[in-house]
Formats: C-alpha cells, sequence, structure tokens
C-alpha cells in the first residue's frame, strides 16, 4: 500500500510526458485523479493504522543493495500517518488550484509536481536512510524548474538559492548518515536496526549537528530560512502550497527521526542550544512577517514563525511537545497551504499582493475572504481550529523544559496574532477600490479546494484525540530513547 | 590459456585497425562500411575480454596481468570506444558545413585514419589497464597519448585544433619525462620494473622499508604527474580546458573518458600493486590531489560559458571525486572507484552527444545555444538533464549511487574531512550544472524550430540514459561483479 502511494504519482508523472501537450483536459484529470487516489490511500492508512499496536506498520521491505547494507524498506508510525494525510490534502487541493492554470506548458508542470509529491510521499514512508535520500532529493530537485519557469518575482534567483540550501543541507546530513553505517558496527541503512546501534557519545555529539542542522535548513531553522520566504514568493501558487504546507514539514520530519531519534545522546547536548535558534525563528519571523507589504513575503515569514514552534517543540525533548510539534506540522501545513491558495487567487485576479492598496476584498471575494479569515484564526492560536491544539501542546512542552524561552516565544503569537488582524483589515475590509470593482469570486472547483481545507482545520481543532492519540504513539519510543539516553 | 586467447581484445584491435586504414586507402569514403568494421572490432574485443574473466593471471614474463580488475576497466574503454565511434558519425566539424564544400569533402576523405587511430587507442588502453610492469606502463601511457594527440589535431586545417595538439602534446611529453624519472627512482630502489616485485624488494628492506621513505615518496609524486596528466587532474589539468574546446567535439568526449579509465585503472593499481607499504603517506597525498582538483574543477567551472570548457572543468572535477576512492585504500575503496568511473564514462558521453547535436545545428559550443531547448526537442533537453544531474550526483541516477559509494568507502577508512570537502564541493558543482538546466528549460528559444537528433547519436545517448538509469536503480549486478575484482586485487596488495 505504502509502495502505491509513492510510485502512482510516479507512474503519472511518466505517463503525462508521454502524451501529447494539446490533451490539456486529459492531463488536468490524471493529475487530479492521481492525486485523489494518493488522498483515498492516506485517509485509509489513517483510519487502518492501529494505535493501540503503534510502532511502524504496513512495512514493506526487500533487499535492494545488499553490498551496502541498503534495502527498499517502507513502513508508517504514528508520526508519518498524519503527514500523510496532510501531504494528500495539500497535493489534492494543489492540483485543484491548479487546474485553472492558463499559463503555458501545463504538461511539463504537471509531470513536474507528480515527481515532487512522489518524493514527498516517499520520504514520509522510507524507513531506510538511504532511499530516504533519494527521495528527499528526488522532491527537492523538481522546485527548481517549477519555481524557475512558472514562477514570479525575481525567479530564477530564488529558485537557484532554495536549490543549494536545501541540496548543501541534505549533503551534509548524508555525510552523518553513511558516518551512522560504519559508527553502529551494524552495517545497515535500515533505521529499525539503526536503532539498536550502540553510538559512542562522541560519535552522537559530533554528527548530531550535521544531520539535524542539515535537514532542519528545509524546516526553515533560522539562520538558514533565507531561501524560503524567496522561494515560497517566487513559486506558483500550487508549488508554494505544498512547499510551505509540506515540504518543510519534510526537514523537522527527517531531523526529528534520523536526528533526534538515532542519536538521542547528541540532541541532550545540542537541543538545549538549538532551542535558542528556534526562538529566534519564533520572534524574528513574526516581527519581520509584520513588516511586509507583500502579501505573500508575509505568509512566507509567518511560515518562518511557526516553523519555528515545531522545532522548538522538538527541542522540548518531552512528550507533549513534541507531540505539539508533530500536531503543529499537520495544522501548519494545511493552514499555510490555504493560506497561499488564498494569495494566489488574489494575486491572479488583482495582479497585485501589495497589502496597503488592496482593501475592501471580501465584499466582492467573500469565499477567499472567510477562508483566510479562518487560517488567520488558526494562525493565531484560536480555540476551535487546529492550531490551538498544537501550539497549546508546544508551549506547555517548553514552558517546562525552558520556561524562560516559552515566555519570550510567546511574545511571537502575540505580534502574529498583530499582523494577521492588520492583513484581514487592510485587504478584506475597508473601502473597496475602484480598480478592484470587477474582481470574481473563488470559481467552484476553487472553493472546493478551499473547503476541504478549511475542513480539516476544523475538524482537527474540535476532535483532535484521535490524532493526539496517534501521534503520542509514534513519539513515544522517541521520547524513551531520549530519557535512557541510548 | 593460452597467451593468443588472453590478449584476443588487443589482437582483434590491432588487427581490425590495420584492416580499416588498407579498406579506406583502396575504397576511400565509405564510412559506412568502416563504422561497421570499428564497431564490430569493439565488440569483438569485448567478448574476448569476458571471455578472459576470472582467469587472475600474469603473462609475457610478468609483464601483463590478466585479472578481472583489468577486464572491467576494459571494458569501460571498449564502450567509452564504442560510442565515441557512434559520436563521430554524425559529427559535422565546425566552420565546415555547407559552404565550405572542398574543405568538408576533406575532413571526409579522411575517415580511415579516424576510425583506425580510435582502435589503436583502444589497444592501448587495453595494455595500460593491465599492465603489470612500470616499463609496459610507460609504453602504453604513451601510446594512448600519442593516439590522442593526433585526433585532438585530427582537424588540421583548424587552428585551434591544432593548437590543441601542440599544447596537449607538451604537456604530455614533459610529464611523461618526469614520470620516467619516477619509475627509475623505484627501479634504483628495488632493482626490477615488476610491480609485485618492487613491493616484495620494499617489504624485505632492512632494517626496516622506512629507510626508503625519501626516496620512494618523491618517486610517488613524479610519477603521480604522469598519471595526473592522463587523468586531468590538478594541478596536471593546464592542457585539458583548451585540447576540450579545440578537438573536435568527439575526439573530446573521447580524450575526456577514455585517458580516465586508462589512468585511473594504472594509478590505483600501480599504488596498490608496488607500494601498499606506503599507503598512509601516498594515500595522504592522493587525499591533497582530490581536494584541489575537486575545488579547482569547480570553482572555474562555474565561470565558464562555453560547454566544452565547462565540461572541461566538470572532468577535472569528477578526477577529484574519483581520486576519494584512492585515498580510501581498502577493498571498497577499489569498488567504488570501479563503479564511479564507468558511470562517469556513461554519463561524460552523454553530455558530448548532447553538446554535438546543439553545436552540429547551431554552430557553435556557447551554453547560450541550449536556450529553450526543452521546447525545441524536449526529449534531448530530458536526456541532457538526466547527464548534468547524473554528474552533479542526484538520486535517482547513477552518479548519485557512484559518490555515495565513494563516500561511504572513504568514511570507512575515516577520512570524514575528506568527505565533508567534497560534498560541499557537490554542491558547488550543482550551480554550474543547474545553470544549464535553466538555460534549458527557463530561457526563451531563439527560434521554434525543432532540433533533429541524427541517429547515431540517439542511440548512444539512449544508451547511457538508460544506463546510468539502471545503474542508478539497480546497481547491485555491477557491484557484484565489481566486488570480486576488487577482492582480488586487494589480496595481491596485501
Amino acid at each position: 500500500m505504502l509502495t502505491l502511494i509513492w510510485l502512482l504519482p510516479m507512474i503519472a508523472a511518466v505517463v503525462l510526458m508521454l502524451m501529447p501537450k494539446e490533451q490539456l483536459r486529459l492531463i488536468k484529470g490524471i493529475s487530479i485523479g492521481t492525486a485523489f487516489i494518493t488522498l483515498v490511500i492516506s485517509i485509509i492508512a489513517y483510519f487502518k493504522y492501529d494505535v493501540v499496536q503503534g510502532g511502524f506498520q504496513f512495512v514493506e521491505t526487500f533487499s535492494w543493495i545488499p553490498a551496502l547494507g541498503i534495502s527498499y524498506k517502507l513502513g508508517a508510525d504514528g508520526i508519518t500517518v498524519p503527514m500523510l494525510l496532510l501531504t494528500g490534502l495539500i497535493i489534492f487541493a494543489g492540483t485543484l488550484m491548479s487546474s485553472t492554470l492558463e499559463d503555458f506548458r501545463e504538461k511539463e508542470f504537471f509531470v513536474l509536481l507528480l515527481v515532487l509529491v512522489a518524493g514527498v510521499y516517499g520520504v514520509f514512508v522510507a524507513l531506510d536512510l538511504f532511499l530516504l535520500l533519494v527521495f528527499y532529493e528526488l522532491a527537492v530537485l523538481p522546485m527548481y524548474i517549477l519555481i524557475a519557469v512558472w514562477g514570479s518575482t525575481r525567479k530564477e534567483y530564488s529558485a537557484m538559492k532554495l536549490t543549494l540550501y536545501l541540496l548543501g543541507g541534505s549533503a551534509f546530513s548524508l555525510v552523518g548518515i553513511i558516518a551512522m553505517y560504519w559508527a553502529g558496527g551494524k552495517h545497515t541503512f535500515d533505521m529499525v536496526q539503526l536503532a539498536t546501534a550502540n553510538f559512542s557519545r562522541e560519535f552522537q555529539v559530533f554528527f548530531f549537528l550535521p544531520i539535524f542542522v542539515g535537514f532542519s535548513v528545509l524546516a526553515g531553522l533560522w539562520p538558514f530560512h533565507t531561501w524560503s520566504p524567496d522561494g515560497h514568493v517566487a513559486a506558483p501558487t500550487a508549488v508554494s502550497m505544498l512547499h510551505a504546507g509540506v515540504l518543510m514539514k519534510l526537514g523537522a520530519y527527517a531531523a526529528l527521526r534520523v536526528g533526534v531519534f538515532l542519536l538521542p545522546q547528541g540532541a541532550q547536548v545540542w537541543l538545549p542550544w538549538i532551542v535558542l535558534l528556534t526562538v529566534v525563528n519564533v520572534v524574528y519571523g513574526a516581527f519581520v512577517a509584520m513588516s511586509q507589504r507583500d502579501m505573500k513575503y508575509m505568509v512566507g515569514f509567518s511560515s518562518v514563525s511557526h516553523m519555528g514552534l515545531v522545532t522548538m517543540g522538538i527541542a522540548t525533548m518531552n512528550s507533549i511537545g513534541m507531540s505539539g510539534a508533530v500536531y503543529q506540522m499537520f495544522s501548519h501545513g494545511v493552514m499555510t497551504g490555504l493560506m497561499f491558495a488564498v494569495v494566489g487567487q488574489i494575486y491572479k485576479r488583482a495582479h497585485t499582493r501589495d497589502m496597503p492598496s488592496l482593501g475592501g476584498l471580501l465584499q466582492k471575494t467573500p469565499w477567499m475572504g472567510i477562508a483566510f479569515i479562518i487560517c488567520a484564526l488558526t494562525s493565531m492560536g484560536l480555540p476551535g481550529f487546529s492550531g490551538f491544539i498544537a501550539e497549546f501542546q508546544i508551549f506547555v512542552g517548553t514552558w517546562s523544559a525552558y520556561p524562560i524561552l516559552a515566555a519570550i516565544a510567546a511574545l511571537g503569537i502575540i505580534i502574529t496574532a498583530a499582523y494577521l488582524l492588520r492583513v484581514v483589515y487592510q485587504v478584506f475590509f475597508g473601502s473597496l477600490k475602484v480598480e478592484f470593482e470587477h474582481l470574481t469570486d473563488s470559481k467552484p472547483i476553487e472553493r472546493l479546494a478551499m473547503g476541504l481545507l478549511v475542513a480539516a482545520l476544523i475538524i482537527f481543532g474540535l476532535l483532535p484525540t484521535t490524532m493526539v492519540n496517534m501521534i503520542n504513539s509514534g513519539v513515544a519510543p522517541v521520547i524513551a530513547r531520549l530519557t535512557t539516553g541510548s | 590459456m593460452d597467451i593468443a586467447i588472453l590478449l584476443l581484445p588487443e589482437i582483434i584491435l590491432t588487427i581490425f585497425a590495420l584492416i580499416v586504414l588498407g579498406y579506406d586507402l583502396i575504397w576511400p569514403g565509405r564510412k559506412a562500411v568502416l563504422v561497421t568494421l570499428t564497431l564490430v572490432a569493439v565488440g569483438l574485443a569485448a567478448i574476448g575480454a569476458i571471455y578472459t574473466w576470472g582467469t587472475n593471471k600474469t603473462i609475457m614474463a610478468d609483464t601483463i596481468s590478466i585479472d578481472d580488475y583489468g577486464v572491467l576497466f576494459k571494458l569501460a574503454g571498449l564502450a567509452a570506444t564504442a560510442m565515441v565511434v557512434l559520436l563521430g558519425m554524425s559529427y559535422i566539424p565546425e566552420g565546415r558545413r555547407t559552404q565550405d564544400a572542398k574543405r568538408r569533402l576533406l575532413a571526409i576523405s579522411r575517415q580511415g585514419e579516424f576510425y583506425a587511430i580510435m582502435l589503436f587507442a583502444a589497444v592501448s588502453i587495453m595494455f595500460l589497464v593491465s599492465a603489470n610492469s612500470l616499463v609496459l606502463i610507460y609504453l602504453s601511457i604513451e601510446f594512448l597519448s600519442i593516439a590522442s594527440y593526433i585526433l585532438v589535431g585530427y582537424l588540421r586545417d583548424d587552428s585551434l585544433s591544432t593548437e590543441a595538439a601542440i599544447k596537449y602534446f607538451l604537456y604530455g611529453s614533459v610529464t611523461a619525462a618526469a614520470m620516467v624519472y619516477g619509475m627509475s627512482f623505484l627501479y634504483g630502489v628495488s632493482g626490477s620494473v615488476d610491480l609485485p616485485t618492487i613491493a616484495k624488494v620494499i617489504a624485505g628492506t632492512l632494517p626496516s622499508p622506512e629507510s626508503l621513505r625519501g626516496i620512494v615518496m618523491p618517486a610517488v609524486v613524479l610519477i603521480l604527474a604522469g598519471f595526473g596528466f592522463k587523468v586531468a587532474m590538478a594541478p596536471f589539468h593546464q592542457w585539458s580546458p583548451d585540447a576540450y574546446e579545440g578537438a573536435p567535439t568527439p575526439v573530446t568526449a573521447f580524450i575526456s573518458v577514455a585517458p580516465k579509465v586508462g589512468g585511473f585503472a594504472v594509478l590505483y593499481r600501480t599504488l596498490i600493486v608496488a607500494l601498499p607499504y606506503f599507503h598512509s603517506d601516498w594515500g595522504g597525498t592522493i587525499a591533497i590531489l582530490a581536494v584541489l582538483s575537486m575545488s579547482l574543477g569547480n570553482l572555474v567551472a562555474l565561470t565558464e560559458r562555453n560547454i566544452k570548457r565547462m565540461l572541461a572543468y566538470s572532468s577535472i572535477a569528477q578526477a577529484g571525486y574519483i581520486l576519494i576512492g584512492i585515498a580510501a585504500y581498502s577493498q571498497m575503496g577499489i569498488s567504488s572507484t570501479l563503479f564511479y568511473v564507468m558511470v562517469y564514462t556513461l554519463t561524460n558521453i552523454g553530455a558530448f552527444a548532447v553538446a554535438i547535436v546543439i553545436s552540429n545545428a547551431l554552430g557553435s559550443d556557447s551554453i547560450a545555444d541550449f536556450a529553450g531547448l526543452s521546447q525545441r526537442n524536449p526529449s534531448l533537453a530530458l536526456l541532457m538533464l538526466f547527464f548534468l544531474l547524473s554528474l552533479a550526483g542526484i538520486p535517482p541516477l547513477a552518479g548519485f549511487f557512484g559518490k555515495f559509494f565513494l563516500f561511504t568507502a572513504a568514511l570507512e577508512q575515516n577520512l570524514t574531512w575528506l568527505v565533508f570537502v567534497a560534498v560541499i564541493n557537490s554542491v558547488l558543482s550543482l550551480y554550474y550544472y543547474l545553470m544549464i538546466v535553466k538555460v534549458m528549460y527557463v530561457d526563451p528559444p531563439e527560434s521554434t524550430v525543432p532540433l533533429e537528433t541524427p541517429r547515431p547519436l540517439a542511440v548512444a545517448m539512449g544508451i547511457s540514459a538508460i544506463a546510468i538509469l539502471v545503474l542508478g536503480i539497480f546497481p547491485t549486478p555491477l557491484i557484484n561483479l565489481i566486488t570480486t575484482a576488487a577482492a582480488a586485487l586487494m589480496q595481491v596488495s596485501s
């Protein structure tokens, strides 16, 4: 089942590549259909996952390159399954949003998008570190062409910056991963087996940093975050959605799974320092977001700030903080995807993202307006939306681990509320300008995409128990390793 | 087994080279026949080489070692030759397109020499990769060099080509002289030119082989100058950008891979078989040269705007990566080196094939001419994307696994610093490889006329693309063969 989830988009990409580019409707149909099937698979996985049993389920494995102890091994645990669901939601909404694409070279766009999606799913389900790296780079590289061809605002610069930062980060992780192969004496890249290896303390302390920071570059860790707002802004809507919604989570996921889980003693030494960076992420990101005029930059920096909360949650090294971090990954993914969807629609219609020059859009575009307001409320952490569940847990966790930092980081929440309320006011309320009289609201297909994401935000805000339990079952082994220290 | 059978590849190639020469003399200008003869020769030689798989013995007064390590390198060299022949079939020399019919005729009328020399170069590689004595090493390196000089200067009325050949020749002569000088040191120490005997004498030196370090290490450095010239590694690389640029593009493809196959094979064999005692010393030297080669190649490549020069610097950098496997003196080091050399050979020839299509159609080697290739010929752009990404080491292409393998070998020997330098370099190299991707996919084309791909080139590119994809995803069968070969060689060493 897990093979299917990454293989289907890959097959679809190859099929699209062989199709004549004039058959636009069919191309879009296949893309949306594939995205929908993967969403269904992820929903099935969500309901079939046995929380009581925990651990890795749906495992598939066979030997791949025995000379180097590499195997093709897939599996999903309580952390993976919510991520799969998130990817499914975002990619389905993303392809729906792109179906209104009337640009040029649509065929290539969808081919690359599907390859990207295959890579993203692959990273989440890979249990072999080599396989994980393969998928990781497969997920990053199509970004380059997607942004450089279909993007806007300094697209070539941003695309190159993004690719070099991300692949640079993963290159450092790669060294650490190969080092683990030898150091544990296990001669394997299988995560489950590596978890039973005895890495010396010196080894863990030395290699935790390249692995964790290397992957965290993709999670937007300060000061390696600068690719992210540039990349988000330059990318076309569906790519921004996937990118901020899912791709950044790959970084946090890999940092947690490979860094913290496999090298717990290294984590204990370094995370109390890394948490300082994450606080900078949260507060600085929020301040910079506040000073933006460009709506997309604003969302981009708000992503940096919120992803800071994710890494902060991981850095608490306690159960509630980490569980909150994973919940935040899901919640922020959906929310930010939705935000970019709205911004993309506004830009397509109004041809500007300059917030002071917009205004009163709620009168003309109520669907977009309401969707954005719900995002803003989620983002501020209001009860009733998924963001509350996530941020509440993160702050409880941080408070017990680093009380002073929790207080400082809380500042970020206040600023977030300030800039989001300002955006909502500037863009959607106030008087409508003459040049925007003609604006039309979302098309039905876009409404479907937004509705889906809004529904997810509300459902997982009101009924968090299932997912929280699932995440707890996934986080428990990590915490167990951190407390026993081996 | 009979010596003649063990030397079948060399014999077949030589006979066919003479046949090609003679045939062209009697019936000039029949390209199809010449190409067929050449490809048949290479194919038969490959069969001959495969036939000797698993032999592992030395012949001809121990000057030639027929072993699995050599067989694999022979196959790589033959594959390179065959593909370059395909490349040469469709190449139209620059400045010599339709407007200058007389000159073009000249180029065509000397086809026989071209294919014959290619075959001779292949013969020299066969000897080089199985050479077991310093004398044969020197002879076959010179043989290969002379064949390469002629090929580089093949467009004899093109000043760039002639200049490239002269430059190549001058550098080659000097480094060859240095190499012979270094070899004389080893002979002085051991009284033998036979690689295993040198190792034995060094190991048996009293009171301790340590006393020889002062002679052996300078000898290693001097010999490395000769080998380094062949594989175009820094600091012996200066000839390569000019020679690459001036040579006819198929020849550029050839000298970017074939001498590397031969050079790395003999470099590793010499160090491992003759000088295992000093492995930590030469290992350090090689590691430093690797850093130099990678960093210099990648940094300069960033600024190049000509595809041939850019690929020249890129191949200097690639030589640096391969040296990592040599610095890691181990069985896995040998395996990963072999694997990477093979992958690099296939990939680089593919990239040059794309360059030939472009230069045939547009008459220049400027990277700017790749503009809008994704619209003018989507499959060509996709192939180039594969080759570039494989060179950059992006999965699932073979270049990624190749680098992963090299790094794994290096980390086994705790060369962590070297691997960090290498990954930083990989990121650097990504910049210029992606710049070409950008030009192909983002920049608008100058015209929308589709570009035609000549069939032989399409075959060559198709083979390399499929090979790097398959080797990237299912490397296990090849790794099993390579491991056998590496184990045999490692046994000789210890």
